[in-house]
């Protein structure tokens, strides 16, 4: 891509001290970014120059508007063009699960999904699940048990742990539950471990964070 | 990534309208399709996303059966009450597959859809017959440990990928489907995936602009379901072997079996010879022997995936000895 600022239409704002205080952080960022992400965005564009698209997405409660690139995963708009860097990229091929973000509460991986199919959904990450200066009951878990070391997967582990307590609560069986005719599963161990496989610990500090998610789990709603 | 231009579809019509033309190609959950995309497997001009289209319901079919929506998530039809009470080895095979996450985005018609795992058609410098015709198969005498044994060809000896199509499999599942003319059909999944012989490209029986709207199963047929599958790890791996099974059995007799198989050919694979061999049978070790050579007859190893053809055998014997006890 020969001028990735004419895309978004970024060239002609003019960025002055005054604009960003008074259109806040979401702008300032944006406006900040777009030569980095459009060059860590969509990899190998060796095709003809993609139409932008115009999407919105609502992430942790807040509107953005954004001008993309089709090919921008749902990962790289919240990393690269809103700099929501918690999500963090692994694998970038939905093996590892550090991408991973609740969409109406289900979690997914962000890396194999396009921005542009999420246009109006609610979207939560790992910066969205504190409430009012208070770690979400997960985050504190994680932090009570050490249930990490490196940290790198940590933000997807504790997603994917909030989802998949969703999935548990309303009674979603797993690969390792007994009788599939019952309509809940009591999260043990196995269930946790089976669960949550879809999450990726290098340091393995899995015994950390199936207590963590444990803890959380037995806490009441 | 290559460029393409994208669209969201309105409604199928506008859907099968937009993929019958060159270069475009549907996206759903997209979980596959943009893996293969990223690394230049699949490169499509114009992707029509039909995620919102209305193809989400599981419903009640007149004949006692199910019909689920091509859209509906693997997550979803695993949970569904009515799959769990009576089509248990479809929910089993679907839990078996993927990861929590794949399972939210990953739908009905995408799993039955998706591409082998071979490591050669993901390698874009590699020769492969299914991503570029007449370029030779580099698994014949590369790395093919995970490969197939039966159905096979000169040209590709990839195996499809699919839990949940081994299951839909043995349970007699249709696919529904409407093309850009407005004309619908149900193809018997038995003919749906196409064996690879000298055309390993074309994977199944769809026409272009032809849409997957819905699977239909019929009602359950009597026994005890079981999926079992055997993997390298304990979670989120693609099967090395898997079995769908549903033995209907009454103190040690078999009435009647139904067995498909995955992880051994390129697609889901029934046995109807071993099934005819196993009704009104003896459950007893002889029995599932011969069942068990009928499965594996003209089964061919090419050097990393010998192990297969054993492992198949006590597998199924395994299976049939879970199903059969009383």
């Amino acid at each position: 891509m020969d001028k990735p600022e004419s895309i978004i239409g970024l060239d002609t704002i003019e960025v002055t001290r005054r604009t960003v205080i008074e259109t806040g952080t979401s702008a300032l960022l944006l406006t900040a970014l777009p030569r980095a992400a459009f060059a860590a965005g969509p990899a190998g564009d060796d095709g003809p120059a993609p139409t932008p698209v115009k999407v919105e997405l609502q992430i942790n409660g807040q509107p953005h508007s954004l001008v993309l690139d089709p090919r921008t995963t749902l990962l790289d708009a919240l990393r690269e063009h809103l700099a929501l860097t918690g999500s963090k990229k692994g694998c970038d091929h939905g093996q590892c699960g550090a991408c991973t973000v609740l969409i109406d509460g289900r979690r997914i991986n962000s890396c194999l999904t396009l921005a542009v199919m999420h246009d109006g959904q609610p979207v939560t990450t790992i910066e969205g699940l504190a409430m009012d200066g208070n770690l979400h009951p997960m985050q504190a878990a994680f932090v009570e048990h050490d249930g990490f070391q490196c940290g790198y997967c940590t933000s997807g582990q504790i997603c994917s742990a909030v989802g998949m307590l969703a999935e548990s609560r309303q009674g979603m069986p797993s690969y390792v539950t007994g009788d599939l005719t019952q309509p809940a599963a009591e999260l043990t161990d196995t269930e946790i471990r089976e669960r949550m496989s879809g999450n990726i610990c290098r340091c393995a500090a899995y015994p950390n964070i199936v207590a963590a998610i444990k803890q959380t789990a037995e806490m009441p709603t | 990534m290559k460029a393409f231009t994208y669209q969201r579809a309105d409604s199928v019509a506008d859907a099968a309208a937009a993929a019958v033309k060159p270069g475009a190609k549907i996206i759903a959950g997209g979980t596959n399709l943009l893996d293969l995309m990223k690394l230049q497997v699949e490169t499509p001009s114009n992707l029509i996303d039909i995620s919102r289209l209305p193809l989400d319901k599981i419903e009640d079919a007149p004949d006692g059966g199910l019909r689920i929506g091509a859209l509906v998530r693997n997550s979803d039809l695993a949970a569904d009450s009515r799959v769990r009470q009576r089509y248990g080895v479809l929910s089993r095979a679907l839990l078996a597959g993927a990861s929590a996450q794949l399972r939210n985005k990953a739908t009905t018609s995408g799993n039955l859809l998706q591409r082998t795992r071979c490591y050669y058609f993901y390698d874009i410098t590699k020769p492969c017959n299914k991503r570029n015709p007449g370029s030779g198969c580099a698994a014949l005498a590369g790395f093919n440990r995970i490969h197939a044994i039966l159905g096979a060809s000169e040209h590709c000896i990839a195996t499809h990928p699919s839990d949940m199509a081994v299951a839909m499999r043995a349970l007699d599942a249709g696919v529904e489907t409407v093309n850009q003319a407005g004309d619908t059909k149900i193809i018997p999944i038995a003919e749906f995936h196409r064996l690879p012989g000298n055309t390993p490209e074309i994977e199944t029986s769809l026409k272009p602009g032809e849409i997957i709207t819905a699977v239909t199963l019929p009602p359950p047929p009597p026994g005890v379901q079981v999926y079992r599958k055997v993997r390298d790890r304990a979670s989120y791996a693609f099967a090395l072997v898997s079995v769908a099974a549903i033995v209907d059995s009454a103190r040690g007799r078999i009435r009647s079996a139904r067995l498909a198989f995955g992880g051994l050919a390129p697609k889901p694979w029934r046995s109807p010879q071993a099934e005819q061999k196993l009704a009104n049978a003896a459950a007893d070790t002889t029995s599932f022997d011969r069942a068990a050579a009928a499965v594996l007859e003209g089964a061919r190893g090419y050097g990393g995936n010998d192990f297969k053809i054993p492992l198949t055998q006590r597998t199924l014997h395994s299976v049939l000895a879970e199903t059969t006890r009383t």
